[in-house]
C-alpha cells in the first residue's frame, strides 16, 4: 500500500511538473487567423439569393439588369505589419455569391494581433495565372474555371452573368467576365493570334484592421461599380464576347479597381 | 491490500474472456481491395475520384455488380437489365429516344451514358440531379413502374433465393444477407470502373496523334466565346470530363413542359435546367439532349447556331438568344462536328471488362 502511495505522489508531481511547462508556453504571444466574408450589394442594396433572376438593377448608362451568376476568384490575402512585415499563405477562394459557397474563408496562416493593412488580388496575376500544372480543384469549379489556350490560358478572375433590356427593348443575355487582357492580331482567336496579354488582376488594399484572438473581417463588392467608374459601361455595346476583347477588359480592371471592393464590418475581439 | 488484489483479478478475467471471445469469432473477412486507376490523360487536372468512404472498390464488389448490371434478375418481371437501357457498344447509353420498359412503357427521357462517373464531383445524378450519389441514384430504376416495375422488397428475396448471390454478397461484403444497401453499392462499384480516357483527343493530348487541320478547327471553334462558345459548360483540355456536371435551360423549349432540376428542387429559376452531359463518345450515344429529340450531331449544332429560343430561365450563357443563337458558318459547323467526333473512345465500347 505504501508503494502505491508513492507511485500517486510520483504521478501528481509529473502532472504537476508539466503543468507548470505549459503555463510558461501560454505565456508566449499565440498567433492567431482571421476570419473573411464577402457579401455583395447593387449600390448599397444586399444582394440576396433570391434576388439573382428576379431582382432588377439599374446600372450607370440606365440599363436594366439582372443577375443569373457572380462567382469570382480572389488570391493572395496579405497582412502587412507597421514593421513591413507580410503575413499570407499564397492561397485563394473561389466565392459563388449566390449559392453562397465559399463566401466564409479563413487564409491559411496565421499572425500575430496587432494592427496591419489588409490587401488581396483580384482574380490571379501571372506568377499565380501561370503556375505550372494549373489547379485541379478550379480545373472543374463551376463548370470549368480555365481560360482556353488561344486566349492566353490561366483562369477566369469573375464570372457575371445575367439579363439585360436592350436598347431595343428586347431582353438579351450578358456575360461580363473577366480575365487577363488578351490582345489579336486578328479574330476569331485561334493559334497565332495572339499579339499581346495584359495581367488585368489587380491588388484591392482594404485599410487597416486590428487583428484581435478572433478577428471578422467583411469584404464588401459593390456590383454597380462594375458597371460605373470611370467608364460608364454601356451593355449594349459590350454585352458578349467580352473574353477576347482586350480593350473590354481593360475597362473591367479599372472599374473594378475603383471602388468595387470595400471594407466592411470588422468585429476584433481580444 | 487484499481489495486492489480483487479488483486486478477481476479485470485480468474480463480481459480474458474478452479475448477468448475474439479467438472464437470467425476471422473478419476482408474482400480484396482495388485501386481505381486515374488516366494519364486526367493527372494533374483533376482531382482524385469520388469514392465513398462507406463503399471502396474490391475485386469482389465490383464483379457482383458487374453482374446485377447485365442480370435481369432486378427487375419485376426477370426481363431486364441495367444493361438493357444502358448498352456498352452505345457507352452504356441506349439508342431510342425513350427506353421501354418491363411493360412495354416508355420513360420521358433519354437513357444517359455512364462512364467517368467517379469523377463527378457534384456528385448529383440524373439528368434532374434529384439523386445525391451514384449509389442513391440506383434504388430508382428497380422501382419505377416505367423501368424495372420491381419492388426493394421482391428484388432482394428474388436474389436471396438465388442459388449464387448469397455467396457472391457474403465474398463483396462479408454478409449473405442481402439487402438493397449492398445491391446498390456493388452495382456502384461497377460503374466507377467505367473509365473512358483513351479517345484520339486524349492521344493527342498525350502526343500520341495528330488532328486533322479541320478537328484544329473544330477545337478553336469550340473553344471560342464568338461561335461554339462550348467550353463553359462542356469543359476544355484541361477539363479532360468535357462536361461541368451542372444544370442548365439551353434554349430549347419557349414553355417549359418537363421541369428538370426545379422539379426536384421545387425552385421555379431551375425550371427546364437539366444536367450537360459530357461530349465524350458522342459517336455512339445517339439521339441527344435530355429528351433524345436530336438525333445527329448536325442537329445539336444548328440548335446552338441558329435554333435558341428565349425562356425565362435560360441560361445567360445562351448568345444571341434574339436573333437564334451564333450563327457559326457551315464549314465551322462540320470542322466542329469532326472536332467532337475526336471525343469518341473507341476502347472504351470494346473494353471487355465492361462486357457481359
Amino acid at each position: 500500500m505504501m508503494k502505491l502511495k508513492k507511485i500517486a505522489l510520483l504521478l501528481v508531481a509529473t502532472i504537476a511538473l508539466v503543468s507548470c511547462n505549459n503555463d510558461d508556453d501560454s505565456s508566449a504571444p499565440a498567433n492567431v487567423t482571421v476570419d473573411f466574408t464577402f457579401t455583395h450589394n447593387f449600390g448599397g442594396t444586399a444582394i440576396e439569393n433570391a434576388d439573382y433572376e428576379t431582382t432588377s438593377y439599374t446600372n450607370a448608362n440606365g440599363e436594366s439588369l439582372t443577375l443569373s451568376k457572380l462567382v469570382y476568384l480572389i488570391s493572395d490575402i496579405t497582412f502587412t505589419a507597421t514593421d513591413g512585415t507580410a503575413y499570407t499563405a499564397g492561397d485563394y477562394n473561389l466565392v459563388n455569391a449566390r449559392t453562397g459557397s465559399n463566401i466564409n474563408f479563413t487564409p491559411g496562416f496565421d499572425l500575430p494581433k496587432g494592427d496591419y493593412t489588409v490587401s488581396f488580388t483580384f482574380g490571379f496575376n501571372d506568377e499565380d495565372n501561370d503556375a505550372a500544372g494549373g489547379y485541379e480543384d478550379l480545373n472543374t469549379a463551376d463548370g470549368g474555371w480555365g481560360v482556353p489556350d488561344p486566349l492566353g490560358g490561366g483562369y477566369h478572375y469573375m464570372r457575371m452573368e445575367g439579363t439585360y433590356v436592350n436598347s431595343l427593348g428586347a431582353t438579351e443575355n450578358f456575360q461580363y467576365h473577366t480575365i487577363r487582357a488578351n490582345r489579336h492580331n486578328t479574330l476569331p482567336p485561334g493559334p497565332g493570334t495572339l499579339d499581346e496579354l495584359t495581367d488585368t488582376s489587380f491588388t484591392v488594399n482594404l485599410g487597416t484592421v486590428s487583428v484581435g484572438s478572433t478577428t471578422s473581417v467583411e469584404v464588401q463588392m459593390d456590383v454597380a461599380e462594375w458597371f460605373a467608374n470611370p467608364n460608364t459601361w454601356d451593355l449594349n455595346t459590350w454585352f458578349t464576347v467580352l473574353m477576347p476583347n482586350y480593350e473590354a477588359q481593360l475597362d473591367m480592371n479599372e472599374n473594378g479597381s475603383a471602388g468595387v471592393f470595400s471594407l466592411g464590418t470588422v468585429i476584433t475581439e481580444d | 491490500m487484499n481489495k486492489y488484489w480483487k479488483y486486478l483479478g477481476v479485470c485480468v478475467l474480463i480481459i480474458a474472456l474478452h479475448a477468448c471471445k475474439d479467438t472464437d469469432d470467425e476471422p473478419t473477412y476482408t474482400p480484396t481491395p482495388v485501386t481505381l486507376g486515374v488516366p494519364e490523360v486526367f493527372q494533374g487536372k483533376l482531382l482524385p475520384p469520388v469514392i465513398p468512404e462507406d463503399n471502396p472498390l474490391t475485386e469482389e464488389g465490383i464483379a457482383l455488380g458487374k453482374k446485377l448490371f447485365f442480370d435481369p434478375i432486378l427487375s419485376g418481371n426477370g426481363t431486364q437489365a441495367c444493361a438493357d437501357c444502358h448498352r456498352p457498344e452505345h457507352a452504356f447509353s441506349d439508342p431510342r429516344q425513350f427506353s421501354l420498359g418491363i411493360n412495354g412503357n416508355p420513360g420521358t427521357r433519354h437513357s444517359m451514358p455512364l462512364f467517368n462517373i467517379a469523377w463527378n464531383f457534384e456528385n448529383k445524378f440524373f439528368w434532374d440531379g434529384r439523386a445525391l450519389g451514384l449509389e442513391a441514384q440506383i434504388f430508382d430504376p428497380v422501382v419505377d413502374p416505367n423501368e424495372m416495375a420491381n419492388t426493394w422488397p421482391n428484388a432482394e428475396s428474388t436474389l436471396q433465393a438465388d442459388a449464387e448471390y448469397p455467396e457472391l454478397f457474403e465474398q463483396a461484403f462479408g454478409t449473405s444477407r442481402i439487402d438493397s444497401v449492398n445491391v446498390s453499392k456493388a452495382i456502384a462499384q461497377f460503374l466507377r470502373t467505367l473509365v473512358s480516357a483513351n479517345s484520339k483527343f486524349d492521344r493527342f493530348q498525350l502526343g500520341l496523334a495528330e488532328l486533322t487541320p479541320e478537328e484544329e478547327n473544330g477545337l478553336n471553334v469550340f473553344l471560342d466565346e464568338g461561335r461554339g462558345d462550348c467550353f463553359h459548360c462542356h469543359g476544355l483540355p484541361a477539363n479532360p470530363l468535357w462536361t461541368d456536371n451542372i444544370f442548365h435551360n439551353n434554349g430549347m423549349d419557349e414553355i417549359i413542359t418537363d421541369l428538370g432540376l426545379g422539379g426536384f428542387s421545387g425552385d421555379p429559376r431551375e425550371f427546364g435546367h437539366f444536367k450537360s452531359p459530357s461530349l465524350r463518345n458522342l459517336a455512339y450515344t445517339a439521339p441527344f439532349m435530355h429528351d433524345g429529340r436530336f438525333a445527329t450531331i448536325e442537329e445539336v449544332i444548328n440548335h446552338y447556331s441558329e435554333g435558341l429560343v428565349f425562356s425565362e430561365t435560360i441560361d445567360p450563357l445562351m448568345k444571341n438568344v434574339s436573333t437564334g443563337g451564333a450563327h457559326m458558318t457551315e464549314s465551322d459547323k462540320a470542322d466542329l462536328k469532326a472536332f467532337l467526333l475526336t471525343l469518341s473512345d473507341e476502347s472504351f465500347i470494346n473494353n471487355p471488362d465492361f462486357r457481359q
